[in-house]
């Protein structure tokens, strides 16, 4: 009798999961899905293309369509990556680290795009810190011309920092542009707007009360930013820096104004000079695209929330 | 800018400063000192860079193009005036028309799909991705996506296997866009027919045979079809037989007119029998050889017929990047005028590029405001019957419009300064530019450089951005 019952309740249990599942696989559910996979998968097929054409054999581009490996995958291969890395037979693109190379390129970007990072951020805080929590007369002046800079195009700029730079190597003879420091600055200059605005928005959430205990208690300014500012102001900083860091990898037009004449180019600079020459080999710019995304790539996964709360703030600019 | 959860706190009035009640260490100026010395980095660097600079750009655009001597507005003017500065103006209007709404467009679409999935993480990191890439990357992407030709250009392939359907390529494709001409092939006794056609010289009537040699018939394709050696074949009583050949020998290469050994048969070619009215009296296919027979034919003469669908060139691929291909009708206008109102093709193509970048931060930023609607007002338009459109036609889209409109304005600024994607996706003559690209060669690129024109331009862009600064610190305030 009981075993009955039982026998009798698994099958309602059965009978109600199928149930279940059939509801998911509803016709417009399922139409639904699909229409959004094909989106997706629209929406890949240029990083796949990419992907493909930088492992197959550099003559075929011209010949055949990426497509074709899904018939013929044995075509696939390393040659490019081990070509442009170690030797190039050819093209003239320096190989391993010298000048112009392409990891010569990747050292060169991150030279300019973890300083540029850093300084952001921590030059930010720093001012977001004395907007928020100093006492001083005219900051909301100074915080409205800040929100005045967000979308000031950097084009004003160029032209006047580059005589600056040369103004500069005539008065102390220390060289500016086309050289590193000289990209840092400017993309730094163009970063802080941004970074302050960021920043000082979050930092209106911290209770000031805190800092008022940190103050009665004989803490300097220094020390209540260093103590309780930034720690508290931990992700706000992690959106920016990580904005900053895709922002400033993936720049192509600074660089090439602020590096101009010198030897180290950057990765997109690597890139744009191929697709210049006259004879662009695309393998080499499938693959050189490859390893200049690999950076942003993995950064992107990694931290994907902060990048999202960085652009999300970031509407502005 | 947009109003989401912990993102962005818009400042409150001061009030909340406490009464110096106590004495503090240290003082009250040296208190001020600190936290003013805290903002110095940023504000000099700021000065030094973006401010006294801005100040620089408006001086030098009123100077010559060393900036020595003031000109006044003639750098306008030459702006103005100059067709190809005018192109980029036309340029950028296309960008700021066409893609801030297509983009806003999609974002929405895509942010209202993904509320309606179990697996919206993992499609939002997909459209999101592309943000990741530098835009030089992704102009030459799509470059290679947009190539003309089919073999390598996924939009041109699969346009060539949608028209593969309807009109398939011949077997001996002749390229008339490249200036080839099916007329060009006939080598012997043949001359060229109506309608891209070839038709024999000579009559023939039943039981006679007919040689007709061509030229420029490439061997590769002959291989790949299987044809063999030529044979002429036999006349039979009742019956025009004949041969089509590939008259070039490489043993006799100024020879023609004579079948040799190492000739092939032009194989698989389609064939009409033309009675003397030029009506068809029958077609076959030539075999391996190159011979075909029509059987049973008539009194009379007749002429033989080598169907255009043989040479027929298929779908040869789109030039997508084509500066001059225009999208609106412009005969008949000035060529100023022509380039000013033409819609290059270039310009969508790289259009679609940017929107596959920028839709992921359209949605994103769509989607965060869509999370942060107020749900009980969408409950009660439910509750009170209505359908799932009308709720989003009258409540949704009206709560959602500050953000699309924020989408719209930060991508009118992104276009504004577009640069990157033209000049890795466009070819640098297709006159795709745009003005941060005519700014950046009037003042780098160009020799010498023209400060003043360049500085021009430059504020120009800064006065098309000030409405939105004014947004900005109004909506601060």
């Amino acid at each position: 009798m009981t075993s009955a019952l039982r026998t009798q309740g698994l099958a309602q249990q059965v009978a109600r999961q199928r149930w279940r599942i059939l509801r998911r696989l509803r016709p417009s559910r399922l139409v639904l899905n699909g229409i959004i996979g094909l989106i997706a998968l629209f929406w890949m097929l240029p990083t796949i293309s990419l992907a493909i054409i930088s492992f197959r054999p550099a003559g075929l581009f011209n010949i055949s369509g990426w497509w074709t490996v899904l018939t013929a995958p044995t075509q696939l291969t390393l040659k490019n990556y081990q070509d442009l890395l170690f030797s190039t037979p050819h093209s003239v693109i320096p190989t391993g680290f010298a000048a112009g190379s392409i990891l010569d390129s990747l050292v060169t970007t991150a030279a300019i795009t973890i300083p540029a990072t850093v300084l952001v951020t921590a030059i930010s805080s720093l001012a977001a810190y004395s907007l928020v929590f100093g006492r001083w007369r005219g900051r909301t002046v100074v915080f409205l011309g800040i929100v005045a800079l967000l979308v000031v195009p950097l084009q004003v700029a160029i032209i006047p920092v580059a005589q600056l730079y040369a103004s500069f190597k005539s008065l102390t003879g220390i060289t500016v542009f086309g050289t590193l420091p000289g990209v840092v600055i400017f993309h730094v200059a163009f970063g802080l707007p941004f970074g302050i605005f960021l920043m000082r928005n979050f930092y209106t959430g911290i209770p000031k009360d805190l800092l008022e205990a940190g103050r009665i208690d004989g803490a300097g300014e220094w020390t209540l930013f260093r103590r309780v500012v930034i720690p508290l102001g931990l992700p706000a900083a992690a959106s920016l820096a990580i904005f900053q860091f895709i922002w400033v990898w993936n720049d192509l037009l600074v660089g090439l104004v602020f590096l101009g004449g010198n030897a180290h180019h950057t990765l997109t600079l690597f890139l744009y000079g191929q697709t210049r020459t006259l004879a662009a080999d695309y393998w080499v710019i499938s693959a050189g695209a490859m390893i200049s995304v690999i950076v942003p790539l993995a950064i992107f996964f990694a931290f994907q929330r902060y990048f999202v709360r960085g652009v999300l703030a970031g509407a502005v600019k | 800018m947009v109003k989401t959860k912990g993102a962005s706190r818009l400042p409150r009035p001061d009030a909340s400063e406490p009464a110096e009640a106590v004495r503090l260490p240290g003082g009250r100026w040296h208190r001020h000192l600190g936290s003013l010395a805290f903002i110095a980095p940023g504000a000099i660097w700021l000065l030094a860079i973006v401010g006294y600079p801005l100040l620089e750009t408006i001086r030098d655009s009123f100077y010559n193009s060393d900036s020595t001597r003031f000109v006044g507005v003639a750098n306008f003017k030459t702006i103005f005036s100059t067709a190809d500065i005018l192109v980029t103006f036309r340029n950028n209007v296309i960008w700021v028309i066409v893609f801030p709404f297509f983009v806003t467009f999609l974002g929405l679409v895509f942010a209202v799909l993904t509320e309606r999935i179990r697996w919206a993480t993992a499609f939002k990191a997909i459209i999101f991705m592309p943000i990741a890439f530098s835009a030089t990357t992704s102009g030459l992407v799509w470059n290679s996506i947009m190539n003309i030709d089919p073999h390598v250009g996924m939009v041109n392939a699969t346009l060539e296997t949608v028209s593969d359907w309807f009109s398939p390529p011949g077997l001996y494709p002749v390229n008339t866009s490249a200036g080839q001409t099916v007329a060009a092939l006939a080598a012997t006794g043949l001359r060229s027919g109506p309608g891209g056609t070839l038709e024999s010289t000579a009559t023939v009537a039943a039981g006679q045979t007919a040689k007709l040699g061509l030229v420029g018939i490439s061997p590769t394709a002959l291989q790949m079809i299987g044809a063999a050696q030529a044979v002429v074949a036999p006349p039979a009583p009742g019956r025009v037989s004949g041969l089509v050949w590939r008259d070039f020998s490489p043993s006799h290469p100024t020879d023609r007119g004579t079948v040799f050994s190492d000739e092939d048969g032009v194989a698989g070619l389609s064939v009409t029998l033309l009675g003397g009215d030029g009506s068809s009296a029958g077609s076959t296919v030539t075999d391996s050889h190159g011979d075909f027979t029509f059987t049973g034919v008539g009194s009379g003469t007749y002429r033989i017929q080598l169907d255009s669908s043989n040479f027929s060139s298929g779908f040869t691929g789109i030039y997508w990047l084509s500066g001059t291909q225009s999208l609106t009708p412009t005969s008949g206008l000035s060529q100023t005028a022509q380039a000013l109102f033409s819609i290059p093709l270039v310009d969508l193509s790289m259009i679609i590029a940017y929107l596959w970048i920028w839709a992921g931060f359209a949605m994103v930023i769509i989607g965060a405001g869509l999370a942060s609607l107020n749900r009980e007002v969408l409950e009660a338009a439910r509750i009170d019957g209505a359908t799932e459109w009308q709720t989003f036609r009258r409540v949704t889209m009206p709560m959602l419009a500050p953000v699309l409109v924020v989408v719209l304005v930060t991508m009118i600024i992104n276009v504004l300064k577009v640069f990157d994607i033209i000049v890795n996706m466009a070819p640098s003559t297709s006159q795709a530019n745009t003005l941060a690209v005519a700014m950046y060669d009037y003042g780098f690129a160009s020799s010498p450089s023209n400060n003043g024109l360049a500085s021009a331009i430059a504020l120009i862009l800064f006065v098309l951005v000030m409405p939105v600064i004014y947004i900005n610190l109004k909506r601060i305030r």
